[in-house]
């Protein structure tokens, strides 16, 4: 497939995306409008708490929604200006693995454990790049040396569960990255593994971003992980972008109280502080929204029009969205300038 | 590995031992013996005939010349049934009978479940699913023996296409509805099984890994789920032969062919003790080993259980 | 949706009252948001009643059972017939073809089974078969319970070489002809009495089914006794066997309860084939396996003899067996392996 130059030089172009669930409970509408832009090269962090379309939203880029109880709705997803909603089947499978390769949280489990890891990475270019049995594996033995498994040429006719699982994400990046893609969606590929493996993979990620020049989506409920690692931010909350904005602009100075409340409650180890901060209250029951804005039962600035009436999306800066009322106060607060 | 085998047949040669042993106590204890029912011979020759079967000597001396002529020679002795007949020609007579419609039905049983299971699988909540869903059903819930006769009636005395009953050797057209009676539980399981195992494996997070790789849904399904989603039916394969057993006792009693079961339910009724103890020996042995073999299977196929 | 985590075949099902009240502890101020109102067998209800065949499994079996209880005494008192009844009058009134059942062989609704070859009313007969069938199966699956649930619990919660050595026992056990040695014991010790043969029947059939809830038991109990709710008993010095029977017991009902509706069937399955194979119910009494077996004489001429107490029992296995699996998919979904 030859590459079609976009607007604006961006790889990935999301528009008024809607991805609803039918459940027993009534619709949940897991991702409700959600509209952003990844430019080539660049990292995208998204940040939000469990249930709140993270996951769903990047789901919906390569179509593995599964369709009985979910459907997107309605929506655009420019993938280097060709709409990826619009494929058809056949189509959308050449580009899942080929240009966009996705890596799922929990390593044990994305694995088949019934097949040998070199056989589910020559798989990949077998399929894609039209490799013979011999140069699929001599590329898998490849891969898996990038990523820095010792031994690549003797472990890879081992299985998954012979690997720990650090080891095991690594094997998945290999996997991801066994056709170079375009664009690399990692969905909580750190949540699952102790914390000093976490910083070596995320660490392997940005490496190799840096070697081949691979844009990367990266999904997380840390707000740590996103500080090193992306350029961009965007934060959602119950199907909705609530704020998005450059990362280090974001974490200066952010314009919406979620974040905000997001951002005190990751632990500083230098403060002084007896309890940690929390954000009171649950995330809502997405099934059974109730008007107004989704975080007004929890939000520290909530006034009567938070309860009746649905933010605004407002434009706080060149690239600085946030879904507040109160947007350009709370910008103000943190010691932001509203254009 | 070896070791693991090692160890089961260690285990399996007492275990057999004690069935044998638990047979021959309940045999025993059991008020009255095989000449105590019509066949009421006249005391001289009841004698002679107890003379000879050691009839009379103390309990601890008849176990132990039974036991020991069973590890020694794997001599069961003679029926008391069968006049002169060993117990061990009767087995061997029998054996192939049982074995072919047995073999057969469960070879059948896994064709059809299988394929049955997989497809209700792919197209879950369709009237696929449903449709044979409630037919494995009414494959668990019909009992054998109401099947076997509705079959006859039917094939047989309606249609005249197959006959009722009576072995006819292997192959032969007398094999079709014993083996189709047989079969039809097992195929109900396995298909349920099938079905339970892929939705399982189809939810798994590996198949997403597998559908975001890019792989057709056809790939997908065969070289990733169908593995994984048939274990259920291969560790089921153990405790199938044994219910495997017991249908084909009813199956041969319906259809009157000369089997193991037969052989084992008149030998039940007659008290013939040699012969008792001698096929459940045989079997006890046949399902240890199977079961053995279904383990090491389910070993080989699991490579997660390979590596103990 | 994507992100949910899956639960493992050993984990404990979220069933219990207690493990309700521990997730409502953990968010004293917003209960409010936290929807945890309805009790956990509620829910399950109201799942069940959503599975039409379920509810179509549960009025069945009421039905037969309603039928068979008091189906007797009704044809008694209407008709005059008695299962033992046997007319002394009329030779034309044996073998009848149902709906034909009249003196002459009109139509009549003296015998909506027609009747058997020694003139006893077919439907009295197949009512108290299933009586018999029934009442065997419900009492055998109880012995099965106690002992399996009894071994389970106890081989689960004391744990260590001791549940090792008692599940060794399960799993050699398990690959046993015991239906084999079932039919060897009861062929020799057949009763004088039918009563005597039906206590045998009990616990020769309670003792074959309950190895795999032995095994279940165990599964839960083993992975529940680490629970916190345990070492708070412990804590409180609650003795052991109070813990096992007050506490775990209760908590595995769920997976007890649908493996107990699913055992029904089967013991109903293998007594009669006991009985058709002549081990189990022995005459006068007359279980559907009996009934099959004396059907099956005169298949080729009177095959409807057979198919009324086949089809009435496939119909009650057949609503017990959507019973159960409707138990299983409302109090845990993801409960299914068969």
């Amino acid at each position: 497939m030859t590459m079609t130059p976009s607007s604006d030089g961006n790889l990935l172009e999301v528009k008024n995306l809607r991805t609803y669930f039918e459940t027993d409970d009534g619709t949940v509408k897991a991702v409700d409008d959600i509209s952003f832009q990844l430019k080539r090269g660049e990292t995208l962090g998204i940040v939000g708490e469990s249930g709140s379309g993270k996951s769903v939203t990047n789901l919906s880029v390569i179509r593995l929604i599964p369709e009985p109880p979910g459907k997107i709705v309605s929506g655009e997803i420019l993938f280097n200006g060709t709409d990826l909603l619009l494929l058809s089947n056949e189509a959308i499978r050449k580009i899942r693995g080929r240009r966009i390769a996705m890596i799922f949280q929990d390593p044990m489990t994305s694995l088949n454990p019934f097949m040998k890891i070199s056989r589910q990475l020559m798989e990949m270019t077998q399929l894609h790049l039209g490799h013979t049995k011999a140069q699929a594996r001599d590329h898998a033995v490849q891969m898996l040396e990038t990523v820095g498994i010792p031994d690549a040429r003797e472990r890879a006719d081992s299985y998954p569960h012979e690997f720990s699982g650090g080891m095991r994400q690594r094997v998945m990046i290999a996997m991801a990255l066994s056709c170079e893609p375009e664009l690399l969606i990692a969905d909580e590929p750190t949540t699952a593994l102790d914390v000093t493996i976490q910083a070596q993979i995320l660490e392997l990620i940005k490496t190799l971003k840096r070697k081949t020049g691979t844009s990367v989506i990266l999904i997380t409920h840390d707000l740590g992980v996103v500080a090193g690692m992306t350029d961009h931010v965007i934060v959602m909350y119950a199907g909705k972008i609530f704020e998005q904005a450059p990362t280090k602009e974001l974490f200066s100075v952010p314009g919406n109280p979620y974040t905000k409340g997001l951002l005190r409650s990751v632990p500083d180890p230098t403060a002084e502080q007896g309890k940690l901060y929390q954000i009171p209250g649950l995330p809502p029951d997405v099934a059974h929204l109730k008007p107004g804005c989704p975080f007004a039962q929890r939000c520290d600035y909530t006034q009567d029009i938070c309860r009746h009436e649905f933010p605004p999306f407002v434009q706080l800066n060149a690239d600085h969205y946030s879904l507040c009322h109160f947007a350009r106060e709370v910008y103000s607060e943190s010691g932001g300038t509203p254009a | 590995m070896f070791r693991f085998i090692i160890r089961r047949l260690l285990v399996t040669i007492p275990t057999i031992l004690v069935v044998i042993s638990i047979t021959w106590v309940l045999i025993k204890l059991a008020p009255g013996n095989f000449y105590s029912g019509e066949k009421r011979l006249p005391p001289a020759i009841e004698k002679a005939v107890r003379d000879k079967y050691g009839l009379d000597k103390p309990w601890y001396q008849q176990y132990g010349k039974t036991m020991w002529s069973i590890v020694r020679h794997l001599d069961f002795g003679t029926s008391l049934m069968y006049e002169g007949q060993s117990v061990n020609t009767i087995i061997k007579r029998s054996l192939p009978v049982s074995a072919a419609v047995g073999i057969l039905a469960y070879l059948l049983a896994l064709i059809v479940g299988v394929t049955a299971g997989s497809i209700a699988a792919l197209k879950q909540n369709t009237k696929w699913d449903y449709a044979s869903m409630t037919l494995a059903m009414l494959g668990i819930s019909v009992p054998n023996f109401v099947l076997g006769p509705i079959l006859v009636l039917i094939f047989s005395l309606g249609l005249y296409w197959l006959p009722p009953s009576r072995w006819g050797g292997f192959p032969s057209r007398n094999l079709i509805l014993p083996v189709l009676t047989l079969s039809a539980i097992y195929m109900a399981y396995i298909a349920r099984l099938t079905r339970a195992g892929m939705l399982e494996v189809l939810r798994s997070d590996y198949i997403r890994t597998a559908r975001a790789k890019g792989l057709s849904e056809r790939d997908v399904i065969i070289r990733h789920a169908l593995r994984g989603g048939l274990m259920p039916v291969v560790s089921y394969t153990g405790p199938a032969l044994a219910f495997l057993l017991t249908g084909t006792v009813v199956v041969e009693r319906i259809f009157a062919l000369p089997g193991l079961g037969n052989y084992f339910i008149q030998a039940s009724l007659n008290r013939d003790e040699p012969l008792i103890i001698g096929i459940v020996a045989f079997i006890a042995i046949t399902l240890l080993l199977m079961n053995l073999l279904v383990d090491v299977a389910y070993a080989y196929l699991d490579p997660r259980v390979r590596y103990q | 949706m994507a992100t949910e985590k899956k639960q493992d075949h050993d984990a404990p099902l979220h069933i219990g009252p207690e493990m309700a009240v521990a997730e409502a502890d953990l968010y004293p101020e917003d209960t409010g948001a936290f929807v945890h109102g309805t009790s956990l067998w509620r829910d399950a209800w109201r799942r069940l009643l959503k599975n039409k065949l379920a509810v179509f499994g549960l009025v069945v079996v009421i039905i037969v059972t309603i039928a068979s209880i008091v189906g007797p005494t009704v044809i008694q008192r209407v008709f005059g017939f008695t299962p033992d009844y046997i007319p002394t009058h009329d030779i034309r009134l044996t073998n009848s073809f149902p709906p034909f059942t009249g003196p002459s062989g009109e139509f009549s609704w003296a015998h909506p089974m027609g009747t058997d070859n020694a003139g006893r009313d077919q439907l009295a007969r197949v009512l108290q078969g299933g009586q018999i069938s029934l009442f065997v199966g419900i009492l055998s699956t109880l012995v099965s319970l106690l002992i399996g649930v009894s071994y389970g619990a106890i081989a689960g919660y004391v744990g260590g070489r001791v549940d090792n050595v008692m599940m060794r026992i399960v799993d050699v056990l398990y690959s046993l002809p015991y239906v084999i040695v079932v039919i060897v014991l009861l062929s020799m010790f057949r009763s004088q009495t039918p009563k005597g043969q039906l206590i045998l029947l009990f616990i020769a059939l309670g003792s074959v089914s309950w190895l795999t809830m032995a095994r279940i038991v165990r599964g839960q109990v083993l992975s529940l006794r680490n629970q916190e709710f345990v070492m708070a008993a412990r804590a409180t010095g609650v003795s052991n066997s109070r813990i096992i029977f007050r506490h775990l017991v209760p908590n595995t009902l769920g997976p007890v309860i649908v493996y107990a509706t699913l055992t029904i069937p089967q013991i109903m399955l293998t007594e009669a084939f006991l009985s058709f194979l002549g081990f189990g119910v022995q005459a006068p009494l007359a279980s559907w396996g009996s009934l099959a077996s004396d059907g099956i004489q005169n298949i080729a001429i009177f095959p409807w003899q057979l198919i009324f107490p086949g089809v009435t029992m496939a119909l009650t296995l057949f609503s017990l067996n959507f019973l159960g699996d409707g138990l299983r998919d409302a109090l845990d979904p993801q409960m299914r392996t068969v």
